[in-house]
């Protein structure tokens, strides 16, 4: 191995450990909002990739009735609920959010489908797409069971995997699909030969990852997340709705599901099921931090994208084996570390 | 769609039990959900198109999912042997599954047409027969290619599955014969987002020639990595790979890529003295007029070559028992090992007892990218 090699694999690794980052971010936003191991992270990635591979080529996503249905399904459960409370001023807001919003999407994509616009009015169609389906899956599946424990919460996130998963399979079809590259360069570092894509990448990832700092520390919605997250109980005897943290967390987890799809789709070929693979990533990465510290998470999944890029040139066969075992380690020191805590839960 | 058909033959079958069994039933598993659901798709859409007599004799299709998964595959073979009481049994897209079904094959003494290329031994596997063109055949091809070219060092990367694997030995079983060395042994999985690891060793080696053992779209990430990083030599694919959507994938940066593959990608290129020549160009006029221009794929030609052995088969057995008996199905077995001259959409089939495959180098062709589509090389 020389300098040239090392410093390729040191920036594939750290392109895919952006990405990784990104998704371990979301993850643990999710599960320190609302308990829930978000397995169908993955599905967000999947639908904004190969969405947008779609649009480029013209055709309508199916991805548009999933949105529109699943719209129609949250209204109708929030409707009986407002229904049965006698609230009719929380109707409108319900049509609006549940089903004009979501419906409008779906017209407007499939009229703007044909027309193939820039490339930059995909993507922003695409988010306008999968964004909305985080705060529809947390209605239609999570927050009816927002205190059930850990392990049933995990029980109906595999049950939404494979929902969507399976919807995936009959809107986008067996074969893989590939989105252009945003910024097709290379540019001379030195030796380094670094590609433009795997800058834009990481430029984005970083900028995302900001930017959720400054929503935590400086807005109200990002405090009050934060304060989901630390205590429930005491969130809410201070005044913050934990259905409405809970949708936001959701709303962020599905945009950052977003964003990771778009960027992802121009590196690698996407499969209807890829999307479980790299959100388990993320989640490896979010447990290499320790599943508590942000940075932690990020800096995690950023080693876990290195290790993935030297295992593949020194034992490729065996790279998802050492990947997946990496957290082994992590996860006997956690355990050792918080045993009365499981106690706790199990009571 | 494929639902209702199920549906109408089982609710047929239901009124059929009553009386006495006189058509042939063809038990089918296939995964057209779960990650072999690319290639299962192809496979399944296959059977809308086949006939409903062969041989003279009705013949109802039982098909069944496995989700590209082993046991399910196997399980389903037994139902459909068991409950269904299924002549021939049928499938499936995948390696594994496929020898899960030639297991239970060989347990209960059922014909099993494997539309998966798997290398098992006739004298061991005595009821399962190979439809597809066996790897080492279709990488001869490759291999005289390579002869051609010079070629004396080859890199491989391949899938880290038993596909990858099959292709990986078909690749060094001709590598004595044709003079060339295999450098490297890399794998990926369907699903990487990156194969720059593997290809930076490929590239360290310096190879004449690169084998890329994936298939479908999930061939194109190497072949786009080795593009990326300058790859000069030729790089070649397998009969996985032979589909539209790879070069949908891959774009230009795919031009150029080879491919042996089975006549019917190509059959309007074909010579007219080409034997299979107006079997596949019938098939893949069909094929594309029901799912679609440009939907041609080597899988669907597996199952349509399967029912073509079948329909040669079954004059033969029908002449010593009656369907749905024991005797029926060694009577078929027995038939099967002995067809001569069928003319398939993939090749010519003779078959042996010693050779449960029967193909011969009319079965494969060389295709390459030329400007966005397969090619046939001349």
């Amino acid at each position: 191995m020389n300098a040239d090699i090392f410093l390729w694999l040191v920036q594939d690794g750290v392109t895919n450990g952006a990405i990784y980052a990104l998704l371990a971010l979301a993850l643990l936003l999710v599960f320190a909002v609302t308990r829930v191991i978000f397995v169908p992270q993955g599905e967000f990635i999947t639908y904004a990739g190969l969405s947008l591979a779609l649009l480029e080529s013209g055709r309508t996503p199916g991805t548009i009735y999933i949105l529109a249905i699943g719209g129609l399904v949250a209204a109708l459960i929030d409707a009986v609920a407002a229904l049965r409370d006698r609230a009719w001023r929380r109707l409108p807001r319900i049509a609006a959010l549940y089903i004009l919003l979501p419906i409008g999407v779906a017209l407007l994509v499939a009229w703007a489908a044909p027309r193939k616009f820039d490339h930059w009015v995909q993507v922003l169609l695409v988010l306008a797409m999968v964004v909305p389906l985080g705060p529809i899956v947390y209605r239609i599946a999570y927050q009816p069971l927002a205190s059930a424990s850990v392990l049933v919460l995990f029980i109906v996130s595999m049950a939404v995997h494979y929902v969507l998963a399976g919807l995936s399979l009959v809107f986008f079809g067996g074969e893989g699909l590939r989105s252009s590259p945003f910024w097709d360069a290379h540019f001379k570092l030195g030796v380094m030969d670094l590609s433009a894509q795997s800058l834009f990448v990481i430029g984005a990832s970083a900028l995302l990852i900001v930017a959720l700092w400054l929503l935590f520390e400086h807005t109200i919605y990002g405090k009050a997340l934060r304060a989901t997250a630390i205590n429930r109980v005491g969130a809410r005897l201070v005044g913050i709705r934990t259905a409405l943290t809970g949708q936001i967390s959701f709303l962020l987890a599905a945009f950052i599901g977003a964003v990771s799809g778009i960027l992802i789709s121009s590196i690698t070929t996407l499969y209807y099921d890829t999307g479980f693979l790299i959100g388990l990533k993320g989640f490896v990465g979010a447990i290499l931090g320790g599943m508590a510290s942000y940075p932690l998470a990020a800096l995690g999944a950023l080693v876990l994208g290195l290790l993935e890029s030297f295992s593949s040139f020194w034992a490729s066969a065996f790279k998802e084996v050492i990947v997946f075992t990496s957290i082994i380690p992590m996860l006997v020191w956690l355990s050792v570390r918080s045993r009365h805590v499981e106690e706790e839960e199990e009571e | 769609m494929n639902r209702r058909i199920i549906t109408a033959l089982l609710a047929a079958g239901a009124l059929g039990a009553a009386t006495a069994q006189a058509e042939v039933i063809v038990g089918v598993t296939l995964g057209a959900t779960g990650p072999g659901a690319s290639l299962g798709i192809h496979y399944k859409n296959a059977f809308q198109l086949m006939p409903k007599t062969l041989g003279g004799q009705p013949v109802k299709y039982i098909i069944l999912e496995d989700g590209s998964d082993a046991t399910n595959a196997g399980k389903n073979a037994r139902k459909l042997i068991s409950e269904d009481n299924a002549d021939v049994v049928m499938g499936s897209n995948g390696v594994p599954s496929s020898l899960q079904i030639a297991q239970v094959a060989t347990e209960t003494q059922t014909p099993f047409l494997c539309l998966t290329p798997i290398n098992v031994k006739p004298d061991q596997y005595k009821w399962t027969f190979s439809v597809p063109q066996p790897t080492e055949l279709m990488m001869s091809a490759v291999a005289e290619h390579m002869k051609e070219h010079g070629v004396k060092t080859v890199g491989f990367i391949g899938f880290s599955d038993a596909w990858g694997d099959l292709m990986y030995k078909a690749t060094q079983h001709w590598a004595d014969k044709y003079g060339y060395k295999v450098v490297t042994d890399e794998r990926y999985a369907r699903a990487d987002t990156s194969v720059t690891g593997q290809i930076l060793k490929i590239m360290a080696a310096n190879p004449d020639a690169v084998v890329v053992g994936g298939s479908g779209t999930g061939g194109a990430l190497p072949h786009i990595a080795l593009v990326d990083r300058g790859y000069k030599g030729l790089i070649y694919h397998n009969h996985g790979t032979v589909n539209a959507e790879f070069i949908k994938v891959g774009g230009k940066k795919v031009e150029g890529a080879i491919a042996p593959t089975g006549p019917l990608i190509v059959p309007e290129e074909l010579p007219a003295t080409n034997p299979v020549k107006k079997v596949a160009l019938e098939f893949t006029t069909r094929y594309e007029k029901t799912f679609g221009a440009g939907t041609r794929n080597g899988f669907a030609g597996y199952s349509a070559d399967a029912v073509r052995l079948l329909a040669a088969a079954i004059p033969e057995a029908v002449k010593k028992a009656k369907p749905g008996t024991p005797q029926f199905r060694a009577a078929l077995r027995d038939a099967l090992e002995h067809v001569k001259n069928v003319v398939g959409t993939h090749g010519v089939y003779n078959l042996t007892p010693q050779n449960h495959n029967g193909e011969d180098e009319r079965a494969r062709v060389l295709v390459h990218v030329e400007n966005g589509q397969w090619r046939l090389m001349k």
